[in-house]
């Protein structure tokens, strides 16, 4: 069992703005842990974590795989969470790079088929479109969870631009509800992008069906 | 903390500027040293994805000369220590980044890039 990472520098002000880790965090690290061996054998060069929130996720990821193993970049559209993360990876020595961004925006130019694990915890819940809209702009907490139609505003919107970053054996980590249709999401990556797909660990927790889904290239395809 | 690998990796993104937008010219830095523990295997892996000459400028502006102006076919033991040093090692805690092609100006501030846009400049 690898630890959940120290988070006790993180202040109550903080976890007012920055998304305090919850069960689908958790969930995400149990599914990180699940597939350790396998990526530790993957041997990663470079990970990317969108919306990193607190940090906890690629600071974990850093423990599996090793601090001086992987370059480890860190966005999240709220500079609160950019802040938290770096604090983050300094209390549990895993160097994270935390970028201030909208996505991977200003990463798509040099990624481009380079990133070897992907994860994105995405504001999930469905809300309508308004909410979803106006906390993205505020970037603040909101905008950790509002996710607009379906829960699948902000998603589907990375999941139109992740096979330009994912590489040949890159995988990417998503968290998602059952309301999300994970059967569609699926089935729509498999047939624009051809990505294969697994549910690592599913969870209920109260109202919540949680999943981790795993994506990664059919291996014959870059 | 910018390390000049994460200044080596980012782009401007502004809406239709899409060419000559890397390079980001630092400008204002105020920079930090701060070891990091040498993989040289992880610094070797690394090298494909490196534009050479942009960061070789970069360490030169916060005033590392160590490497040099070409990305030399064998990298010894020495070389990839200094190109290590040179990637992790430097942080910009403060400073500005300029695109050459928009002039776009992305602050850097507690050794966080900020890279978002207003709304006009996503499009």
């Amino acid at each position: 069992m690898i630890p959940t990472p120290d988070l006790s520098h993180l202040s109550d002000d903080d976890k007012l703005n920055v998304y305090d880790p919850a069960e689908d965090t958790f969930l995400l690290l149990d599914g990180l842990e699940k597939d350790a061996e396998q990526l530790k054998d993957q041997q990663p060069l470079i990970c990317l974590e969108i919306g990193s929130g607190s940090g906890c996720v690629s600071a974990f990821l850093g423990s599996i795989l090793g601090p001086a193993n992987a370059l480890y970049l860190c966005t999240d559209i709220n500079e609160r969470a950019s802040i938290c993360t770096l604090a983050t990876g300094r209390q549990n020595r895993i160097p994270l790079n935390s970028i201030t961004c909208d996505l991977s925006r200003p990463l798509l130019t040099r990624l481009r088929h380079s990133v070897d694990v992907i994860i994105f915890n995405p504001p999930y819940v469905p809300t309508d479109h308004h909410e979803a809209s106006h906390s993205q702009d505020a970037a603040g907490i909101a905008g950790s969870w509002a996710g607009g139609l379906d829960g699948m505003e902000v998603t589907n919107r990375f999941l139109d631009i992740v096979g330009e970053l994912l590489s040949a054996c890159g995988k990417f980590y998503l968290v998602a509800l059952a309301q999300n249709n994970i059967p569609d999401i699926r089935q729509r990556m498999q047939e624009k992008f051809d990505l294969d797909s697994e549910i690592v660990i599913q969870r209920r927790v109260r109202r919540e069906h949680l999943h981790i889904v795993r994506f990664s290239r059919r291996p014959s395809k870059v | 903390m910018v390390r000049l690998i994460t200044h080596n990796l980012l782009a401007c993104h502004v809406k239709g500027c899409t060419s000559n937008n890397f390079p980001l010219k630092f400008q204002d830095v105020q920079i930090e040293l701060q070891e990091a523990d040498f993989n040289p295997d992880m610094i070797t892996n690394l090298l494909p994805r490196l534009e050479w000459g942009a960061l070789v400028d970069a360490a030169r502006l916060v005033g590392d000369t160590s490497l040099p102006p070409e990305q030399p076919e064998m990298m010894d033991d020495d070389l990839l220590r200094k190109l290590h040093h040179v990637l992790l090692e430097i942080h910009v805690v403060e400073g500005v980044m300029i695109c050459p092609n928009c002039s776009h100006s992305y602050p850097i501030s507690n050794g966080i890039p900020n890279m978002l846009l207003a709304e006009h400049e996503i499009g």
